[in-house]
């Protein structure tokens, strides 16, 4: 270790996932419905995509998780946004790792909900 | 990126419960739902809850699973990790708000009233991986030190904070590193005092098991302040995971870097290497670990000279405990007015104590110095079990004294505990119930003193055995009034006349108990009695035949056949074949034998 700068950078690099074991910090939280009906209409990829766009972007203030089967099956998958501060909910239906990432790059980063994949634009 | 962590405790306590198979049937079933790449399984050190062990916490939920068993193991991965159901179940109860919550671990009884600073990594990040450790600020003090501060700059700082040794005796540390500092010397040490031996402590195995590099920084921070470029570890043999741990973190820091040569490219060289301890109480005394780091018996020596002017190999040396080690990279990082905004006035910063004995959540705690010892036994500790009540808590092992009831609202702190003739010791806490003879319990402490003497000097060699066979000749129910005069006699000139700490401490045990239940050792001498029915000889056991219903399993299973009677009339017990192994009261269903 020649300098405090390459410190920085294996901190920097480690605290993603370090940063994983506190509770409470989140602002967002990203819940996947992961029962049998999500995993079988896809969650699975979904779930990854949330986590591999959160990690990409550095998200530090994202929490994501599963949950499971909260009723609505002909939506699934289903990915509910929680906001932590305020607690409102926007639910995402017939998700798909490419709209996750949308998801992710409008909502989490930019606060715009994406309209068009929640539930009220799909049913 | 993983999405979810799986810390599993790798401490002593968990790993001899069987958290090594867990980890493996963890890696093996993650395996087989294909979640490797999105879940990462982590081995951390102690979370401190030990009586609940194996313990398992799941984030970014904070699932808290306790008493987790091999085979529990796919039913978390199927539930928890794949469909995202907390396995209700295994949760530490505590932890259960109602059918659809789980509160956090810091809002439960046994974590809210501890903070934290000793212990903040253990069970938090994996000890073996220094990436880890570098994650949560590691070797950032000392980059901090190396960069910003003058030597004398860190001494300031460390003096501020009031750390104060926590090995036991309390002394300031910054003041012992100003000494090393003003001697001049071609070469000086640094060492960190890993064997401990108290009977009952485990708060410096634990750290080292769960937080190694911290020791690492905080030696070469030190060693940077007192000018010296060689450090040590003495640590006892019998802590194989801890030595595993901390010579993997050795080897990790030299190819980062962070130890050897040009740190952080400031010029400063720094190596520590390990000394294992071959289990000799009397070698966690400073002079005497010193004469064994250089290869000899482990003797301790007079002092003065103190090892700040000659220490190890004739060289200044500072010698500090894992435990002070572990508050130094803190003290460095958030200054010394935040230390001393925690804990008390004299004492500042927190205390880490390994609770046990007739406790229910037997395990590692760490509080701000102040809390009372009430607080410690009855909120965090989740007080005595089984319908027992508190009696007394020997704090400081055979070092220590006995805290009694009547002192439960001590606040305690190094100057509060020794104002009591207790010690804070290096933090060793067992509680006792009702069912515990004082007069025996200075006996066991007795007993591993007049083992652990190292015979050099007379008053600690003939004196604790002296002692020890004046307390067996009171729990043999052969003690008179004097005898009792004379013990307390010889524990004075012991005190005075003993050359090292060992000796000097040995007596604590005996002069507390005298201190608080004089009344106990009066009736085994002039009663014959022993009021715990601990002291064999001074108890015996007998049947009271309006309870005894004549059943007969006391005589079947008395294994020298004191018990007689007939079917369906009172049994009477021999007291003279009687050999007090307790089995018959054990069996008995009508609780009609007693111990008097």
């Amino acid at each position: 270790m020649k300098s405090l700068a390459e410190l920085q950078a294996i901190r920097d690099k480690a605290r993603m996932q370090v940063g994983l074991r506190s509770e409470g910090n989140a602002e967002f939280r990203v819940q996947v419905g992961m029962a049998t009906c999500g995993i079988a209409a896809g969650a699975r990829p979904v779930l990854n995509a949330f986590v591999e766009e959160a990690a990409k972007r550095g998200l530090q203030n994202v929490m994501i998780t599963q949950t499971g089967c909260i009723g609505i099956c002909q939506f699934e998958p289903v990915v509910e946004v929680i906001n932590t501060k305020d607690g409102s909910k926007v639910t995402y239906v017939k998700m798909t790792a490419e709209k996750a990432v949308r998801v992710v790059n409008d909502h989490l980063v930019n606060g715009n909900v994406v309209t068009e994949f929640t539930i009220g634009a799909n049913s | 990126m993983y999405r979810s962590n799986v810390l599993v405790c790798g401490g002593t306590g968990c790993t001899s419960s069987n958290s090594e198979v867990i980890i493996e049937r963890l890696k093996e079933e993650i395996k087989n739902h294909g979640l490797e790449k999105e879940v990462n399984v982590v081995r951390t050190g102690c979370f401190g809850l030990c009586a609940l062990g194996p313990i398992m916490v799941v984030y970014p939920e904070g699932a808290f699973y306790s008493m987790v068993k091999p085979d529990d193991v796919p039913e978390i991965v199927e539930e928890h990790l794949l469909k995202g159901r907390i396995v209700k179940r295994l949760l530490y109860q505590e932890t259960v708000v109602d059918d659809n919550a789980i509160k956090s671990l810091n809002e439960t009884p046994f974590y809210a009233k501890q903070r934290r600073i000793a212990l903040r990594n253990c069970g938090v990040i994996n000890p073996e991986v220094i990436d880890e450790y570098i994650a949560v600020d590691g070797y950032k003090a000392l980059g901090k030190v190396l960069t910003e501060m003058t030597p004398q700059e860190v001494i300031d700082v460390v003096k501020a904070s009031g750390l104060r040794g926590r090995g036991g005796a309390g002394f300031p540390t910054g003041l012992k590193w100003s000494f090393a500092a003003a001697n001049q010397a071609d070469q000086k040490y640094v060492c960190c005092n890993a064997d401990e031996g108290d009977p009952g402590a485990f708060m410096d195995r634990s750290i080292l098991e769960g937080d190694p590099h911290v020791v690492l920084e905080s030696m070469a921070i030190a060693g940077y302040a007192i000018g010296a470029s060689q450090g040590y570890i003495y640590i006892r043999a019998e802590y194989p995971i801890a030595v595993k741990r901390l010579q993997k973190a050795i080897d990790q820091a030299h190819e980062y870097g962070l130890l050897g040569k040009d740190i952080f490219g400031t010029g400063f060289d720094f190596d520590i290497s390990l000394r294992l301890g071959a289990g000799a109480f009397v070698c966690g005394e400073e002079t005497a670990l010193m004469t064994s780091i250089e290869g000899k018996r482990g003797e301790p020596r007079p002092r003065p000279p103190f090892p700040a002017l000659k220490g190890l190999f004739q060289k200044p040396t500072i010698l500090n405990n894992v435990e002070t080690w572990a508050n130094v990279t803190q003290i460095i990082l958030n200054g010394a007015d935040w230390f001393r905004s925690i804990g008390t006035e004299r004492s500042p910063g927190t205390k880490v104590f390994a609770l046990g004995g007739k406790i229910k959540h037997t395990g590692l705690v760490e509080v701000p110095m102040g809390t009372t010892l009430r607080e410690i036994v009855e909120e965090i500790g989740g007080g005595v079990p089984d319908g027992h009540t508190f009696k007394a808590a020997q704090t400081g092992g055979p070092s220590g004294g006995c805290i009694p009831a009547s002192e439960l609202d001590i606040k305690i702190d190094f100057d509060n505990l020794a104002s009591i003739g207790a010690m804070m010791g290096s933090g060793g806490m067992i509680v006792m119930d009702d069912t515990a003879c004082m007069v025996d319990i200075a006996k066991f402490f007795l007993e591993f003193t007049v083992d652990e003497s190292c015979g050099k000097c007379t008053p600690c060699r003939v004196g604790t055995r002296r002692l020890l066979e004046i307390l067996n000749k009171i729990t043999s129910g052969n003690g008179t009034m004097e005898d009792i005069d004379r013990m307390e006699e010889l524990c004075y000139y012991l005190k005075e006349n003993s050359l090292c700490a060992l000796g000097q401490t040995a007596p604590n045990p005996v002069l507390s108990t005298l201190k608080y239940f004089r009344d106990e050792y009066i009736a085994h001498v002039k009663d014959k009695h022993c009021p715990a029915g601990v002291c064999k000889a001074l108890t015996n056991y007998v049947i009271d035949p309006q309870k005894c219903r004549g059943c007969t399993l006391c005589a079947r299973n008395c294994p020298v056949g004191a018990i007689s009677g007939s079917v369906k009339v009172p049994h009477v017990i021999d007291t003279k074949k009687c050999i007090k192994c307790g089995a018959c009261m054990e069996k008995c269903k009508f609780n009609a034998i007693e111990k008097k």
